[in-house]
């Protein structure tokens, strides 16, 4: 097993009553920057991802973000490349590099290879399809995301494999002249893994692909689902999927006290955490959905097309909905929210002694070859947040190898994705054990 | 209520959907970005001296996606088709927002397509002043509401009150996505359709604008403005981006009188 530290490095400033007001981070006004505050921390979250190295953590991994206090990772690679030389042993692990929205594929495919050289072979590149957010940002069309996802991974992967110079001419990418002179340290390519939130289209090309799937924080019943459904993918495919091929990141705070832990830890909803990354309109952009998200979508209770019954209809003069929320009153419902996350295992918060029992818990049931604590948000000081990484990987992290030892959970580099063939005419062999979920109602 | 129905026809190898009413000389009914929102009053009443032809555009639901239709300027370039293959060329057309920049590809790439020309709060150039309101991040409720000035318009209650289906809601979604692919980038504007607008200086056109729409801006009918000097202008007071619902009377004025000219 590969075990993982991971920070979504938040903007720990940003005054929380703003988000509110905003109803999500994304588009929260920049005059809420503070230059020196976040050179202060643009350096710190290097130091913490030493420090995580120095502990003892198998990968650091960084993600991209953008116009978004909730992550200060707006060009992941240029951290990744820092890291790259200041670390020695870590993976380093992208997850990922929002392709559809940095539109220039032979351009990362060089940024990707300087890091790879530069780390001497240690990184792992994954992509994603970018926040809807991110489409608005960087003024990528979200209904083309699709292909262009699809475009630029294969480009890439064709310009550190195929020698040049060569043209291309593609529906979305144009290139005269691919010849990158910088090729990455490791052959044919870094390994890829793809971090995702359930989307079954990513989880079918992920085990087409033969790449590691990692659930970022997703609720164990559906997560479940889709490794079956990779799986299944996977036996098409011949191949038997296992560990090797499945990551799980989840948010994770550990502190000397509970009473600490919990207090610190409701750090994960300030703002309203994940569930305010950004408005409904900036998270569905138009086209970004496939048709058949859309269908499940449509099929949700939404109500009018105007928000009002046909008999209000003529009494509704305006669509602009003034807030009149008591702050303190949201911020008492996030707490109540805080604690339902822990109990559907979404969040782990405690001493290393009760959160061991969870992450033990969460093994079983997803039984991954790598597993990613991802640290707190909110404002959390410097002190707290590598108190909960030491505590992890003093105390936790030597227990937790020592179960996937024994649950046989074998990492993609001791085991590699695909390498396990499956024999037509036999059963596929299970990926999750979901004997616990009804124990702890989490089936769904 | 007029007799309509719907019917196809095979342009480039695609399945069009065409809405066809009414009686009298064709007129070509281009339906805007949301897509057509289906046959009301005013669609009676300009049917009753008028064969209203409406394709549902490819990606909208009924008609199929095009692949290679990437712009507003190659959808053009398929109505053109479509109207050369049904013979219906020259044409009347009226043409509503992003309709009305089809509308107006059309006309600079051919001017003779059309004999009249009637653009309704239309898309396509970037206002003189002022910015066309960007539609995609916006939520449903939002951008429907936004494109009157007076939600109590009995038409719009018409189109669009009471519980959205599964099925409105796709093909909402289905009419971004569309337009998105098209319009996204510049947004919703072609920087030489202006320039290019000027092959169909001659052709008799007709602008039409509710002083209060919310969606595109006075700017826009003033870029119209100095493309075709010699287009007319009508502006409806106090209605905004649906002139056609939310005084219908005005509407069918002037597009009953421009017609007959």
């Amino acid at each position: 097993m590969k075990i993982g530290y991971f920070t979504e490095r938040p903007y720990r400033w940003v005054p929380e009553d703003e988000v509110f007001k905003n109803h999500a981070f994304f588009a929260v006004s920049n005059k809420f920057f503070d230059r020196e505050k976040a050179a202060d921390d643009y350096n710190y979250y290097l130091d913490e991802a030493c420090y995580a190295e120095e502990v003892g953590f198998d990968v650091v991994a960084l993600n991209e973000h953008h116009g978004n206090p909730f992550c200060m990772g707006g060009v992941m690679n240029v951290e990744a490349s820092i890291l790259a030389r200041l670390t020695k042993k870590v993976k380093i692990v992208l997850i990922g590099n929002p392709l559809p929205v940095l539109k220039h594929p032979l351009r990362m495919a060089e940024e990707l290879a300087e890091i790879d050289l530069i780390s001497r072979g240690r990184l792992v590149t994954g992509w994603v399809r970018g926040a809807g957010s991110e489409q608005f940002f960087n003024n990528a069309n979200p209904a083309y995301n699709r292909e262009y996802f699809n475009e630029a991974h294969d480009f890439i992967i064709k310009a550190w494999t195929k020698p040049g110079p060569w043209r291309y001419e593609g529906k979305h990418f144009h290139y005269r002249h691919v010849n990158p002179w910088a090729l990455p340290y490791q052959k044919p390519h870094p390994p890829i893994w793809i971090p995702g939130v359930l989307s079954p289209e990513t989880v079918k090309w992920c085990a087409e692909h033969r790449y590691p799937y990692i659930g970022l924080g997703t609720a164990l019943g559906p997560s479940c689902d889709l490794w079956d459904l990779y799986a299944d993918e996977a036996a098409k495919q011949g191949y038997q999927a296992g560990s090797e091929n499945f990551g799980y990141l989840i948010p994770t705070f550990v502190a000397e006290t509970e009473e600490k832990a919990q207090e610190l830890g409701k750090g994960f909803v300030y703002g309203g955490g994940q569930n305010a990354f950004s408005r409904p309109e900036f998270t569905l952009p138009p086209g970004y959905n496939s048709k058949g998200a859309v269908k499940m979508l449509a099929r949700q209770p939404g109500g009018s097309w105007l928000g009002v019954s046909p008999d209000k209809l003529r009494q509704a003069q305006t669509d602009e909905e003034e807030d009149m929320r008591d702050y303190n009153e949201v911020r008492r419902k996030l707490a109540g929210s805080f604690q339902k996350a822990q109990r559907n295992f979404q969040v782990i918060c405690g001493t290393p002694k009760t959160v061991l029992p969870k992450i033990k818990m969460l093994l079983q049931i997803l039984r991954p070859g790598i597993f990613i604590f991802f640290n707190v948000q909110g404002p959390v000081s410097n002190q707290d947040r590598m108190t909960s990484m030491r505590l992890l990987a003093e105390e936790v992290n030597p227990a937790v190898r020592e179960y996937a030892q024994e649950l046989d959970l074998p990492d993609p580099y001791e085991k590699e994705p695909g390498i396990v063939k499956a024999y037509s005419g036999a059963r596929r062999l299970p990926v999750v054990d979901r004997t616990p979920l009804d124990s702890l109602n989490l089936s769904f | 209520m007029a007799n309509w129905t719907e019917t196809t026809a095979n342009i480039a190898g695609t399945t069009l959907t065409i809405v066809r009413g009414g009686s009298g000389k064709p007129l070509l009914m281009l339906h805007d970005e949301l897509g057509f929102p289906g046959w009301v009053k005013w669609n009676d009443e300009l049917a009753k001296e008028h064969e209203l032809i409406i394709p549902l555009q490819p990606g909208y639901g009924k008609t199929p996606r095009v692949d290679w239709i990437r712009s507003y300027r190659d959808l053009g370039g398929f109505y053109a088709m479509m109207l050369r293959e049904m013979n219906l060329a020259p044409i009347d057309v009226v043409a509503f927002s992003a309709g009305g920049y089809i509308a107006a590809e059309m006309a600079a790439s051919d001017p003779n397509i059309f004999r009249h020309m009637a653009l309704v709060a239309p898309m396509g150039l970037k206002p003189t002043e002022g910015e066309i309101l960007d539609i995609f991040p916006l939520t449903i409720r939002t951008c429907i509401r936004r494109t009157v000035a007076d939600p109590s318009t009995p038409e719009f209650g018409t189109i669009y009150g009471g519980e959205m289906t599964p099925e409105q809601f796709e093909a909402f979604e289905d009419a971004r996505a569309e337009a998105a692919r098209l319009g996204w980038e510049p947004y919703m504007h072609n920087p030489s359709l202006g320039y290019l607008l000027g092959n169909a200086k001659n052709l008799p056109t007709l602008l039409v604008w509710g002083d209060k729409d919310a969606v595109v801006p006075k700017g826009c009918i003033d870029a119209y403005k100095k493309a075709l000097p010699n287009a007319k202008t009508v502006v409806v007071p106090n209605v905004g981006h649906r002139p056609e619902i939310e005084n219908s009377a005005e509407f069918l004025k002037a597009m009953n009188e421009f017609l007959a000219s």
